[in-house]
């Protein structure tokens, strides 16, 4: 039976409830399947981490960029063209050498997708939804991150339509790197606090 | 309400998997619900909140038995049936059986990209806000039935107020369609020690955003 891929006529469960509520929908004259169509493309190739990368990147190069995110981060972004749904009253948070952010959403899934795109799995899992709050740092070694203890780390958890963009800093050695490159080295979990940016590697 | 979607601060979840940022979706059904939750919420009969509602009043065992799309799906059914758009036998049919009754508002493709960007800003004019950043603050002990945006780990707990966000809409209202009541919303920061006990992580602090009527001056 390996040697077979399971065709249309055995849809896995979900695949059918899907498959079946848009049928519905459809024929009713509610949905466009069309729209659905341009929803789905804007999500899977428009809206991502990159535009995230982007703002970040730009606020390490340019101060007063910096001061305007952390007085209206909502405009600052605005003005790189990001904005929107899920976006649309932002805060950005910086880390600093005494300070590491982290971001959750612990009710939901709340998640700033006009810079980050759509939340990972794992950022809508029981698992991080339960333990960010409590045990941060046991949570970012799974990420492979470690945290001194010296500094304090800052959750914040997403319980209104605030949303939240970790600003890291900026990595040694990229003295020069143009907004472009800096952007490279902006990872979308550095973005979440579960990360940190990529240092510059030979190119 | 005191309901599966609670998570914060809860044991036995096991670890996070981390993955990598190219993987969007797992499979296509995510895609469609994704665009079906999206589309027929431009229909206009139900709100942000109560499309929230919806997700977290499933039963504790079907919520944690499903991943994140399959809760949006079930969610989207509930609020389309008490819409009065689909109902239970049409979903059991798999067809329709009656014609919609805001076709007239359906989202056309062309109109996905303004929609979009336009998103739905939740600051409205409201009350003047009662706290001020520096004040400190105790979460209420509230636990209403219905959907709260206060989480239960950060209920009854003493915090400081670092932000003041103006007047927002008001969850616990909206989302059952009394209204969007605005009140001021702030971020309250806490330590976690009083968050989750003497054990806790003596250099976290956490914060949630909150709005007034979870709040008194403590």
């Amino acid at each position: 039976m390996h040697d077979h891929p399971h065709d249309t006529s055995e849809l896995d469960d979900m695949t059918a409830r899907a498959r079946a509520l848009e049928t519905i929908l459809v024929e009713k004259g509610l949905v466009d399947p069309a729209a659905v169509d341009a929803i789905i493309e804007i999500y899977e190739q428009k809206v991502g981490p990159r535009n995230g990368a982007a703002v970040v990147a730009r606020a390490w190069s340019d101060p007063g960029f910096t001061d305007w995110l952390r007085e209206d981060a909502t405009a600052a972004i605005a003005s790189m063209g990001f904005a929107g749904r899920q976006g649309e009253h932002m805060v950005a948070v910086f880390n600093t050498p005494e300070v590491h952010n982290m971001v959750v959403c612990t009710l939901c899934s709340c998640y700033p997708w006009p810079v980050l795109g759509l939340p990972p799995t794992w950022y809508k899992s029981p698992a991080y939804r339960a333990r960010a709050v409590r045990e941060p740092r046991a949570v970012l070694e799974e990420f492979g991150v470690t945290v001194a203890e010296t500094m304090r780390l800052q959750v914040w958890d997403s319980t209104s339509e605030i949303r939240y963009l970790v600003i890291p800093e900026r990595p040694p050695g990229t003295e020069g790197m143009d907004e472009a490159a800096l952007a490279d080295l902006v990872t979308r979990d550095s973005m979440i606090g579960c990360g940190q940016p990529r240092r510059p590697g030979p190119r | 309400m005191n309901g599966p979607q609670d998570l914060g601060g809860r044991h036995g979840f096991g670890a996070v998997q981390p993955e990598d940022e190219t993987r969007r979706f797992h499979a296509d059904w995510e895609r469609r619900v994704l665009g079906l939750t999206l589309a027929a919420g431009a229909l206009g009969h139900w709100n942000l909140d109560a499309s929230r509602h919806a997700r977290e009043r499933l039963s504790p065992a079907v919520y944690y038995g499903a991943s994140y799309y399959e809760i949006w799906l079930r969610g989207l059914e509930h609020l389309l049936e008490r819409a009065g758009e689909v109902s239970r036998a049409e979903l059991a049919a798999g067809q329709a059986q009656a014609p919609g009754v805001r076709s007239d508002r359906r989202l056309s493709a062309e109109d996905v990209p303004g929609v979009l960007a336009r998103g739905g800003p939740t600051d409205r004019p409201g009350p003047e806000p009662a706290f001020a950043p520096g004040d400190r603050v105790r979460t209420r002990n509230h636990q209403p039935a219905g959907h709260t945006r206060l989480p239960g780990y950060a209920r009854g707990c003493v915090g400081v107020i670092t932000a003041v966000h103006g007047c927002h809409v008001y969850p616990d209202s909206n989302a059952h369609f009394q209204g969007e009541c605005p009140q001021p919303l702030y971020t309250v920061r806490f330590d976690a020690m009083d968050l989750f006990g003497e054990d806790a992580d003596p250099t976290l602090t956490v914060s949630i955003d909150a709005w007034e009527p979870y709040l008194d001056r403590a």
